[in-house]
């Protein structure tokens, strides 16, 4: 006896998990065989007339309708085309959506993050505790921000600091703030002159203060002079355009092109190696870096900038961030190896057929077998 | 040959040539250009800042039905931006820049740490699909060995001795490389917008081609 069963065409509307609101996941189920296209009808409550909404893919079976409104109760309805018949389903019951406050998808990231944040907080204690006790590598370009201030004076040029194009939530535009003080110390020590043009006023007024109190720190409050830190424009061009003219007229004997940097970064670095200066570059904008480390005598590559402003400032907040990024670096490593060895045997059994993968495989192994011997 | 009547093509041919002349050296055509632009840009972003955010993101929303009386808060916030102007209550900056960063921090973070640390993990694992041929299994282990020496190489808190001194040498060379091929990349794409202001030039200001 032969049981024949008919599974009917349905469809199910939920408000969608882990988002934002205004989204309701819509799923078909047993679409019937030859169904051309799935077209999705919407009725709003109070309304009397469906509208259309859109096609369900047919592989997927299922379409988030993100032109919802929270709270707004919505009936649904599909219907299934086959060249003979046409399938309706509707679903029983209205559907809303609603913001989700957690976003259960990130939790990972969520644990990774604590776990982050645990070692960082540790680390900072200890570095509270002996700051000399956290050991950073010396940074070359670090080394070469003295000589550089040091050359300019000698050749009674002024020095000129760029802290590229971003604002201050930027970490690198934080990091070249740190970098500045340092520079401005010695600036103020060698009583020579520093130019600081900017691109975003918040971050000149924050240049200003730091450089105020690096002055003042050296014991040259008098020297320091409010107007050589000034705002130029906001436009990425414009302000290339404005700092190559400084360049130019002003004939800085050390360039320190510190920041979050975008396409202009060639045009700064090429002007500044033109009039012969010495150059310290560095940005945690990647792309850029290879401009950089073309045209430039020195160059904090990414992370390095981060560190440098750590090495400098012996602020045990950043030391303690310095050393739990090596910490998740070395878990990260330690995961990426583990990976690699079950990475490899899998691909070893699964090509186990392949002679190349055999041979190489049974090398190793006789290496392995006569090193044990 | 048929040179643009147009005074719009005019004005930007000849601040094109003003621009350029900045090859040669600097000099009274460049520094007009240099602050025609610069002036021109400030003046652009100021009206776009009205027009795109204080118009219909502040004046709209509080003055017209219905009204947002929330937005005040974020306002008065904004507000102690300005506090910079006075000696006085410049600390009042300090309020704004942390709302700024706290919440630019809470958005940035799980979304870098998720696409730049924990997928970019997870790709780097070596899956059997990686090793369907001899020459991916070469690029798949190539790939592996530039990851860890790179990653050796942005090790702070180490000394550089023993195998990480060696290691990060050679991570140093992969970012090298690396390097050579975005800059390659880079300057071919500048190349094409020179050759675009070339046709501008050539073409709709001189009219020869």
């Amino acid at each position: 006896m032969i049981f024949l069963l008919i599974l009917s065409f349905t469809i199910s509307a939920k408000d969608t998990p882990d988002d934002a609101g205004g989204s309701i996941t819509i799923n078909v189920y047993n679409i019937p065989e030859g169904t051309e296209q799935i077209e999705l009808y919407r009725l709003t409550k109070g309304d009397t007339l469906f509208e259309e909404v859109g096609l369900i893919p047919i592989f997927k079976g299922e379409l988030d309708d993100a032109t919802v409104m929270d709270g707004v109760l919505y009936l649904y309805k599909a219907t299934a085309l086959t060249p003979d018949t046409v399938y309706v389903a509707e679903i029983k019951e209205f559907a809303s959506s609603s913001p989700e406050w957690f976003n259960k998808s990130r939790t990972s990231v969520l644990l990774f993050i604590a776990l982050f944040w645990v070692v960082i907080l540790v680390y900072i204690q200890l570095a509270k505790k002996n700051p000399e006790g956290l050991f950073i590598r010396k940074l070359p370009p670090l080394e070469a921000m003295d000589e550089a201030v040091g050359r300019a004076t000698e050749m009674g040029k002024p020095v000129l600091y760029v802290p590229g194009i971003e604002y201050i939530t930027d970490a690198g535009t934080l990091a070249s703030i740190t970098i500045l003080a340092k520079v401005g110390r010695k600036v103020a020590e060698y009583e020579t002159r520093i130019i600081n043009p900017h691109f975003d006023p918040i971050v000149m007024t924050t240049a200003q203060e730091t450089l105020k109190n690096a002055f003042s720190e050296a014991g040259r409050p008098d020297a320091f002079n409010k107007d050589d830190v000034f705002y130029l424009t906001s436009e990425q061009f414009g302000f290339a355009a404005g700092v190559d003219g400084i360049m130019l007229r002003e004939r800085p004997g050390a360039i320190f092109l510190q920041g979050y940097f975008y396409a202009e970064s060639l045009i700064l670095a090429e002007t500044g190696y033109s009039i012969g200066a010495i150059q310290i570059a560095g940005t945690n904008a990647t792309t850029q870096l290879p401009f950089f480390v073309a045209a430039c005598d020195y160059v904090l590559l990414g992370e390095e900038m981060f560190a440098a402003s750590a090495y400098i400032s012996k602020e045990p907040r950043l030391l303690g961030s310095i050393k739990g990024s090596d910490l998740a670096k070395s878990v990260l490593l330690v995961l990426i190896g583990v990976g690699v060895i079950f990475g490899t045997f899998a691909a070893i059994k699964n090509v186990a057929g392949n002679p190349v993968y055999m041979e190489i495989f049974d090398r190793i192994l006789e290496f392995l077998a006569r090193t044990a011997e | 040959m048929s040179i643009s009547t147009s005074i719009w093509v005019w004005i930007a041919a000849l601040l094109t040539l003003m621009i350029y002349s900045f090859l040669y050296k600097e000099n009274p055509f460049y520094r007009l250009a240099e602050h025609i632009f610069m002036g021109l840009s400030i003046g652009y972003s100021v009206v776009i800042l009205w027009y795109n955010y204080i118009l219909p993101r502040i004046y709209e929303p509080l003055f017209f039905p219905p009204h947002q009386w929330s937005l005040i808060f974020p306002i008065l916030i904004g507000m102690m931006t300005f506090g910079i102007f006075s000696e006085k209550y410049n600390w009042l900056i300090k309020y704004p820049l942390a709302v700024y960063v706290a919440g630019y921090a809470g958005v940035q973070i799980p979304l870098q740490l998720q696409t730049m640390i924990l997928r970019q993990a997870e790709a780097s694992f070596l899956t059997p699909d990686k090793f369907t041929s001899l020459f991916s299994s070469f690029n798949a282990l190539l790939i592996f060995a530039g990851l860890v020496t790179t990653l050796i190489y942005f090790y702070f808190s180490a000394k550089r001795e023993h195998g990480l001194g060696g290691a990060s040498q050679v991570g140093i060379i992969f970012i090298m490389i690396a390097f050579g091929a975005a800059f390659g990349y880079t300057v071919m794409a500048r190349i094409s917008l020179l050759i675009g202001r070339m046709q501008f030039l050539i073409q709709d200001w001189l009219g020869i081609m």
